[in-house]
């Protein structure tokens, strides 16, 4: 399984965000994004995941499931965690269990630590631990790709070592994993993009 | 499908009770001008009051970031369009629907008129529902959307108006033919259904950029 960008170049109205990136990411290896603000890690992830249109070149994956789409293979972990906050976390399981097909809910629930949460409303969790309940769809359902856009962001220092663990588990599974951040994640990365300077993979 | 917020329902049907408790005292006690006008003012305020709750179709889910989720699912985004209108259709128009009746009484609906309100309301709602998500979609990305939205949609509910009040004239006063006017007001229903899923998903991509 291989991630093929080709001569990507994202332009928003007249500004051209970047261009010309061309990258390859084979199964179990990690792409680590960094840059300053603004520098367009989220659009790059948010175009990976098939949300924005590339102004150019194009994304492919070679060796995935032909039968799915690449947004059906991958995870996106964005700025909102993706939960539903009158529901507790179990229901918010149950939901995207239900929805996008995984069942690993003893996984999940252990590995991010939400144990005794599970029927809680996400209403009244901690930024963190709503956090970590966003995070555990990444073990609850099964998908070859993960994109993560400042995944650790409100995690304690023990969350961001789980995150870590998992995240390299992925990838040593043979995931893809690209994330972006600005805090150093405790992760390997064999790979770093610098968003924003001399752009090459 | 059935994953929604609680929230709107209650302030779609607090609304709809009051405007037109609100029309009925502020006109005052001539039965003859209530009942006469009766239909229109159970018909636009019903409008009103779901227009209050469609610009929840879709925002609770765009905040949260469920959207993005939901994207990245099995469902093309035409479908999740479909499911989340037709909820809304299942909470917030059927109740609304079924209050009609008794705010008709406020207004000395005459008793014969009371079916035809309810069918005819029945069978233009899921237009008003299809429409407003529409509108949900194109007006997710903006802070106060809800102003917005007022006037991109109202517009297009004028015909479901037009056809549902024809369609109760045509029972109360005559003349006319109540079977054409429904026949219309039905076709308008089935047209949004199957055409706005298309513009909905293309407005809610467009917000996901």
């Amino acid at each position: 399984m291989k991630l093929v960008v080709e001569n990507l170049t994202c332009r928003r109205g007249l500004r051209t965000i970047f261009k010309d990136l061309s990258f390859k990411v084979e199964g179990g290896h990690g792409l680590l994004l960094t840059g300053a603000n603004g520098s367009g890690k989220t659009t790059l992830l948010r175009m990976l995941a098939g949300f924005l249109e590339a102004s150019g070149g194009k994304v492919h994956l070679e060796g995935g499931d032909e039968e799915l789409e690449l947004a059906e293979q991958c995870h996106y972990v964005g700025h909102h965690n993706g939960i539903k906050h009158s529901f507790t976390a179990l229901e918010n399981l149950q939901f995207l269990s239900d929805y996008l097909g995984g069942d690993n809910f003893e996984g999940a629930i252990d590995t991010f630590g939400l144990r005794g949460l599970e029927d809680i409303p996400a209403a009244i969790m901690s930024a963190g631990q709503k956090r970590r309940l966003g995070l555990s769809r990444l073990v609850l359902v099964e998908r070859p790709i993960w994109f993560l856009d400042e995944p650790s962001v409100s995690l304690d220092v023990q969350s961001v070592e789980i995150l870590a663990g998992v995240v390299s588990r992925h990838i040593k599974n043979g995931g893809i994993a690209i994330a972006a951040t600005h805090v150093p994640l405790g992760l390997d990365f064999a790979d770093e993009l610098v968003m924003g300077k001399s752009q090459q993979g | 499908m059935a994953f929604r917020e609680g929230g709107a329902i209650g302030t779609a049907l607090g609304f709809y009770l009051i405007v037109v408790s609100i029309l009925s005292i502020g006109i005052g006690p001539d039965l003859a001008i209530l009942s006469k006008i009766a239909p229109g003012v159970l018909w636009g305020t019903l409008l009103l009051s779901a227009l209050l709750s469609v610009d929840r179709i879709f925002h609770n889910d765009y905040e949260d970031g469920t959207l993005e989720v939901i994207a990245l699912g099995p469902l093309p985004l035409e479908l999740v369009a479909v499911a989340k209108a037709t909820a809304h259709w299942i909470s917030t128009a059927i109740p609304l629907v079924l209050m009609a009746p008794v705010l008709g009484m406020f207004l000395n609906l005459p008793a014969h008129g009371f079916w035809v309100l309810v069918v005819s309301m029945l069978a233009g709602t899921p237009a008003v529902s299809f429409l407003g998500a529409v509108g949900a979609g194109l007006t997710l990305g903006l802070g106060r959307g809800g102003q917005l939205l007022s006037l991109l949609i109202l517009p297009l509910y004028i015909p479901v108006l037009i056809f549902g009040i024809s369609t109760m004239d045509a029972v109360l006063v005559g003349p006319g033919s109540f079977s054409t006017s429904f026949a219309i007001l039905a076709a308008l229903s089935l047209a949004t259904v199957v055409l706005t899923p298309f513009a909905a998903a293309a407005a809610l991509r467009m917000n996901l950029q």
